[in-house]
């Protein structure tokens, strides 16, 4: 078993949070992980990227090769389609709809629509509004991560558990939190694939 | 259970578990990480382990080398380029020789993802004679650590440790072993082993070039180079550092039918190249970085050549490699099934919303405009967004504190108005010697220190420059008719650029200090710093 998934967003809109989740299930369940990571300039609201690759053998590179990725899990609809040459073909997509516009040619928000409905197994959801109608629209990640779950090689309880052990000192409501919007991720998910 | 770090985190651990007494360091992506784990490590704490950072990479690894005169072990971490500014003591120290293990860890950016260069400081290694060590893996980071201070002390010299941006930014479960105990105060055996005059530097050197067989043999018998047999020998692989992942990763779990030499510490082990040389017909040379083994054992005239790599163009002469562009090297297809739609576009990093560059950006370009000619000497930090649009304000940037001299010798020449844009960080690490250049010659020039105090592109950390700017420039003889305060805001945009204005005109140097707290600093250190401005003012 190995998966590949891509992070996508942009500096400052925490994609390293759902990385971090991911990390520590993986690890919780005994599996391999390599995960990289962007720092320096690129953080400062530019396009940036985390691969994640889990494996119950042994991972060797620290990057994705192109035309691998099993998922890409983004903040940004823009920032989704950046990474397709990464994706493998049947690879499945799952992204926020809430575009962060930082830039003067910002595409129109149809055109992106449309290409990414044009993919075979796309999931795309206003994960922002499903975090902020649970009164924490910091989760917005939390929801994406809940939406991809069912694709990960991760059970939904070691999930859980990461999310409580990072949040854990933020206090028992954050963690709650974070937990709803989980669920709802997973749960609206299912009704747009079904 | 393992530990899930980065490879700059299990480099930190490393150094901790190897008995260090103290790391100093200049934050430089992508080398900042390794000092923050030491700074945030409870055993470090109690161990009193020291951590603070020094105001450049050349009065850190000075410090690490009197901590090694004194017995202990130590480390200095920096970025590719920091290891220019340290290179003078770097150079001298492998002459001199150490007393306690001192680790120098450099990680280079190929790509240059944060870096205006993509320098390989394996030749900076090679031409202080010393050892390089490359980890491939994280957990190679942690051991390879261990094992420098080893060698370090074996071998009498200063060991070089090598990483490249992505080891040092990716994850892993890392498994952490035993802590060596930290050493006693002992001083050098050898009263003259530190005084490199003339006729005891003669001696050490000859010391330096009498045992590099001895070093080429460390590399030789090491335990982190590796020579794996394969069936194959139409190619032979010579895959160094992080690269030995990317080419693996091509086999999917399977054995690699060509034979290959991993290749993690140096000199460039030479049985083991020569073993490759002797049972293969070609050779593949796999590096991050400049082609440094390539060229080494390539055939100089290219008339006999079995070595290809980065020189030949089998692989791409820049940039890192990835498991792509060794699959090219090797012939093997790339299925990609789609590109990128025409839609996307571009996001290159900005300044943050609410940044005080952005308003004395908006001061400055007013000022050229009216004036009808705009010469801005840029410097390293976040303010080097000032290149790109909306602002484009500054016409130069090239490396720590050029920003000032560059105004200077362009002052000379006769641009005017010359102007300087230089961070609170980056003026003390390299730009106060400079500007005593220009107060020398009472040169017309306008120096902006753009003090946010911080290290704000590699993560807010603590300015050396903090609460100081005004006495240092007083100390450096600035006339403090011609040593001003703004504070970039909008509301003060006028009054800004009428005081830039007068201080253009002024026929000699002035300094104005711009000055408004990072945006991603912390609340309680904004508050701090509340407190100090009402300090300096006084």
């Amino acid at each position: 078993m190995k998966t590949n998934i891509i992070l996508a967003g942009v500096g400052g809109q925490g994609i390293l949070t759902i990385a971090a989740v991911l990390d520590t299930a993986a690890l919780d369940c005994n599996l391999n992980i390599k995960q990289s990571e962007v720092h320096g300039i690129s953080q400062r609201g530019g396009a940036v990227q985390s691969h994640v690759r889990i494996s119950d053998k042994e991972i060797f590179s620290d990057l994705i090769p192109q035309g691998k990725a099993d998922m890409i899990i983004s903040v940004e609809p823009m920032e989704l389609l950046r990474y397709l040459p990464y994706l493998k073909e049947g690879g499945h997509l799952v992204t926020d709809s809430n575009p962060f516009i930082n830039i003067a040619n910002y595409p129109e928000m149809d055109a992106l629509y449309t290409e990414i409905k044009s993919q075979p197994n796309s999931i795309l959801l206003d994960a922002k509004k499903i975090a902020k109608d649970l009164g924490n629209s910091r989760a917005t990640n939390i929801v994406l991560l809940g939406a991809a779950s069912a694709l990960l090689p991760l059970t939904d309880e070691s999930l859980k558990k990461a999310i409580q052990t990072l949040f854990e000192r933020k206090g028992e409501r954050i963690v709650n939190k974070n937990l709803e919007a989980f669920e709802k991720g997973k749960e609206v998910a299912a009704e747009i694939v079904s | 259970m393992k530990k899930l770090l980065l490879g700059n985190e299990a480099l930190a651990q490393g150094a901790i578990d190897a008995g260090i007494s103290g790391v100093y360091a200049y934050p430089g992506t992508p080398s900042t990480e390794i000092t923050e784990y030491i700074q945030r490590s409870k055993t470090a704490k109690e161990l009193k382990i020291h951590s603070k950072w020094s105001v450049n990479e050349k009065t850190a690894m000075e410090a690490a080398l009197g901590m090694s005169y004194a017995g202990k072990r130590s480390m200095t971490v920096m970025k590719h380029v920091g290891l220019n500014v340290a290179a003078d003591v770097f150079m001298n120290m492998s002459v001199s020789g150490i007393n306690g293990g001192l680790v120098v860890v450099v990680a280079d950016d190929p790509s240059m993802h944060s870096s205006q260069n993509e320098q390989d400081s394996r030749y900076y290694g090679k031409f202080a004679m010393i050892p390089i060590l490359e980890p491939s893996t994280q957990q190679e980071c942690y051991e390879i650590t261990k094992y420098a201070f080893e060698l370090s002390e074996s071998l009498g010299l200063p060991v070089l440790i090598r990483l490249v941006t992505r080891l040092s930014h990716s994850r892993a479960g890392v498994e952490t072993g035993n802590r060596t105990p930290q050493k006693n105060l002992k001083l050098p055996s050898n009263p003259t082993q530190f005084q490199l005059i003339p006729m005891h530097a003669r001696g050490r050197y000859k010391h330096l070039v009498d045992i590099q067989s001895d070093i080429l043999e460390t590399s030789e018998n090491s335990y982190f180079n590796e020579f794996k047999k394969g069936p194959n020998t139409s190619i032979g692989i010579i895959a160094s550092g992080i690269t030995y992942n990317y080419l693996m990763e091509n086999f999917e779990g399977e054995d690699c039918p060509y034979p290959i030499l991993k290749v993690s510490q140096y000199p460039i082990p030479k049985k083991p190249v020569k073993q490759l040389f002797n049972t293969c017909k070609k050779i593949l040379v796999l590096e991050d970085g400049y082609p440094f083994i390539e060229e080494a054992i390539s055939d100089f005239l290219g008339e006999n050549r079995k070595v290809i790599g980065r020189l030949s163009g089998d692989i791409p002469r820049v940039g890192e490699l990835n498991p792509d562009n060794i699959a090219n090297a090797l012939g093997f297809d790339i299925i990609i099934n789609e590109t990128i739609p025409k839609v996307v576009a571009g996001r290159p990093p900005e300044l943050c919303v609410g940044c005080g560059h952005r308003d004395l950006f908006d001061a400055v370009n007013a000022l050229g405009k009216e004036m009808g000619s705009q010469q801005v000497f840029g410097d390293i930090g976040c303010y080097a967004l000032g290149v790109l649009k909306p602002y484009e304000s500054i016409n130069t940037l090239i490396d720590m504190g050029a920003s000032i001299t560059m105004a200077k010798g362009a002052a000379d020449a006769g641009v005017h108005p010359s102007i300087a844009i230089i961070g609170d960080s980056t003026f003390t690490h390299s730009g106060m010697t400079g500007l005593l250049d220009a107060v020398i010659e009472n040169t017309q020039i306008t120096v902006i220190i753009s003090d946010n105090s911080a290290i704000a592109m590699t993560g807010a950390q603590d300015s050396s420059a903090s609460g100081r700017l005004i006495s240092i420039c007083k100390g450096l003889g600035v006339n403090e008719e011609h040593l001003k305060i703004i504070t970039p805001l909008h509301k003060n945009l006028d009054d800004n650029i009428n005081l830039i204005r007068d201080e253009i005109n002024y026929k000699g140097v002035s300094v104005i200090i711009s000055q408004r707290p990072c945006v991603q600093l912390p609340k309680e250190k904004k508050d701090k710093l509340k407190e100090l401005k009402k300090v300096t003012l006084n």
